[in-house]
């Protein structure tokens, strides 16, 4: 695999800097992380993105110093992070369920991170009460410090975990799909708010999840795993543009497939042909397009021909069900540039306007 | 679960079950009290105030408050290795604990006898450097110990477990060590099952008799505990002796069951995991 450490030599030892080389962590028999490199800028809000049992979490983890792994360097702002213990990195983390205490109001939770340092370093009573005042304004929550956390509501209990976390004034931030057991419309509310939380606190922050739609609005820079391994690290709009392999394009929003072949600068898919790009592999490939990157023509001029085996409208959207090649793509067209009075059975043509191809069978 | 409607046999086997309850143990336990306070309340008074009663009772306790602490922080120890952590021979660790529930207790006792008796393996050792176990206290602390081991453990690894340890890793995120994770974290987080644990472990500890039998001299104002005391009027026929010192285990086990019931009632859901569902 090649570094994707590219675009990151400008990314020294700033006070906020993340660097992970060559981490590789295995639970018994299973490989959970293997070679895992990328650096983070100070203040940047990186999204680690990923299928389930991809080691996101697994990363994460060790960032926080819950996990050790079995090889690799962490350096952030400079230290050695591996070296020092999870009490002492001020990681803040927001566990995938909270982990709230239970036994503890919102208020208590909140200043637990300032109640339990050391004499010299806890700041004075009236100071914490004065901290987690604020902190409860921040996330939205004036008047339910007194609460305990059976009390509140997912979305409630995801900002106090927040909050707890921000406490500590923490050098990194560590969020274990945050979002995961809320419902859509939470979801997306606190995205926006959670952005607007990092760039006010400015602190660098690593983000799991396996929802590519969050990971591309939030993060500055999305990291893409899969099995244990880094397949790509870009920024959102790199990430669409240029997908590195099949695995990444079909995980970053719906896609449609199709069988084709390179030749002379040529691709061909069935009977229709257009200009390959100049650095397409060739041979046999895999055509990847995204359904709403297709423009419908007449039944008689160039394109695929297709056959419509149902169509639905969504608002100003059709979808429309068609035969390709013997398989069947949903494919979105605007209302207004559909083909006149689509309806079962009929015969279309389309053409992809944007598409990747992939060698064949390659991940 | 919603109102289910009784089959037609019900209120046959619930009259089976009333008559069983109450033959088996309301009845007895009426008895308990009936024959003690028989020849009056000055009468109970005095077998209770005998010399050697007071000496059974002091000793339970004694026996008693040495046991239940040792098998708390036991089991504490023990609940939150298994509940937390994997190791090899977790599940064997597990099993293992639960040995004294499944054997009888006359064995509990009887091993003890057979490694620190006078003819046991370290007999000979402990009567040149004139330490006395078995025919002692210490001998019937221990047979206590071993008896009464899995109560408290019991109570918590079900609730640990179902608890994880995402609290725990969330409290050294914020820079909590060790000692303070345990005191802030897990321990609140289970303090009434572990008061709970403590109270069926001290109720079995108090009338406990097998093993101990097996262990005590059964000296009479010296060795004997409540449940031996007991046995001992019994065969002397001072029944309203035995029965007044019977009053009291069954006068304790009234009210564990009380505060038991209390508990399961106030504190279900931060009981055992197993049996909020």
């Amino acid at each position: 695999m090649s570094s994707p450490l590219a675009d990151d030599a400008d990314i020294t030892d700033d006070a906020g800097a993340l660097q992970i080389r060559g981490i590789s962590k295995s639970f018994g028999r299973y490989p959970a992380l293997h070679d895992v490199s990328f650096a983070a800028a100070e203040r940047e809000f990186i999204a680690l993105l990923g299928p389930s049992g991809s080691g996101k979490t697994t990363l994460l983890r060790v960032l926080a110093g819950l996990e050790t792994p079995d090889a690799g360097e962490v350096r952030f702002g400079g230290e050695d992070f591996l070296a020092i213990p999870a009490r002492r990195r001020r990681a803040g983390m927001v566990f995938q369920h909270y982990a709230l205490f239970r036994h503890m109001t919102v208020e208590a939770n909140i200043a637990f991170g300032l109640k339990v340092r050391p004499g010299k370093d806890r700041p004075a009573s009236a100071e914490i009460k004065r901290r987690v005042a604020d902190l409860l304004s921040l996330v939205q929550l004036e008047g339910l410090g007194k609460r305990y956390p059976a009390q509140l509501s997912g979305g409630q209990r995801q900002r106090v975990a927040l909050a707890r976390a921000l406490a500590i004034e923490p050098r990194l931030l560590l969020l274990d799909e945050p979002f995961g057991a809320l419902d859509a419309q939470v979801r997306r509310d606190l995205r926006r708010w959670l952005r607007e939380v990092h760039d006010r606190a400015g602190v660098t922050t690593v983000f799991v999840t396996h929802d590519q739609e969050e990971a591309l609005d939030l993060a500055d820079r999305v990291a893409i795993l899969k099995d244990g391994e880094l397949i790509q690290l870009g920024t959102p709009q790199q990430l669409y543009d240029d997908p590195k392999n099949a695995f990444v394009y079909d995980f970053l929003g719906p896609a449609c497939q199709l069988p084709g072949v390179v030749d002379a600068g040529r691709l061909r898919i069935a009977d229709w042909e257009t200009a390959a790009p100049a650095d397409a592999p060739s041979g046999e490939v895999d055509v990847y397009f995204r359904p709403d990157e297709v423009e419908f023509t007449p039944a008689d001029g160039a394109g695929l021909a297709a056959q419509v085996r149902g169509a639905l409208t969504r608002g100003a959207e059709l979808r429309i069900d068609c035969l390709v090649e013997g398989r069947t793509l949903e494919l979105h067209a605007r209302a207004a540039s559909a083909p006149a009075g689509v309806a079962v059975g009929m015969g279309v043509r389309f053409a992809p306007t944007r598409f990747k191809l992939y060698p064949r069978g390659s991940e | 679960m919603g109102a289910v409607r009784l089959p037609g046999f019900a209120p046959l086997m619930l009259a089976v079950v009333v008559g069983a309850i109450g033959v088996l143990i309301v009845a007895p336990l009426a008895v308990v009290f009936i024959v003690a306070f028989s020849k009056g309340v000055p009468a109970y008074v005095a077998a209770l105030k005998d010399p050697d009663a007071q000496a059974a009772i002091g000793l339970t306790l004694l026996v008693a408050s040495i046991s239940v602490p040792l098998n708390a922080v036991f089991g504490l120890a023990a609940a939150w290795s298994i509940a937390k952590f994997e190791f090899p021979g977790r599940r064997v660790l597990l099993a293992i604990i639960d040995l004294p529930f499944s054997m009888s207790p006359v064995v509990s006792g009887l091993v003890w006898v057979l490694l620190f008796g006078a003819q046991g393996w370290f007999g000979p050792f402990l009567a040149d450097h004139d330490i006395k176990i078995i025919f002692d206290t210490s001998g019937i602390v221990l047979a206590t110990i071993t008896v009464t081991l899995p109560f408290v453990a019991r109570e918590l690894i079900p609730l640990m477990q179902d608890q994880g340890s995402d609290e725990e890793a969330a409290a050294v995120t914020l820079g909590a060590g060790g000692f303070t994770v345990f005191r802030k974290v897990t321990l609140p987080n289970v303090k009434w099952a572990l008061l709970y644990g403590v109270l069926l472990c001290n109720a079995r500890a108090m009338g406990e008799f097998g093993a101990v039998s097996v262990v005590s001299g059964k000296v009479s104002g010296l060795s004997n505990t409540l449940p031996l005391h007991i046995e001992a009027l019994y065969n002397d026929f001072d029944f309203v002796g035995a029965f007044s010192a019977a009053s009291l285990l069954a006068g304790l086990g009234l009210v564990t069951l009380v505060i038991k019931t209390v508990l399961e009632w106030r504190y279900s859901g931060e009981l055992s995991a197993g049996r909020r569902r």
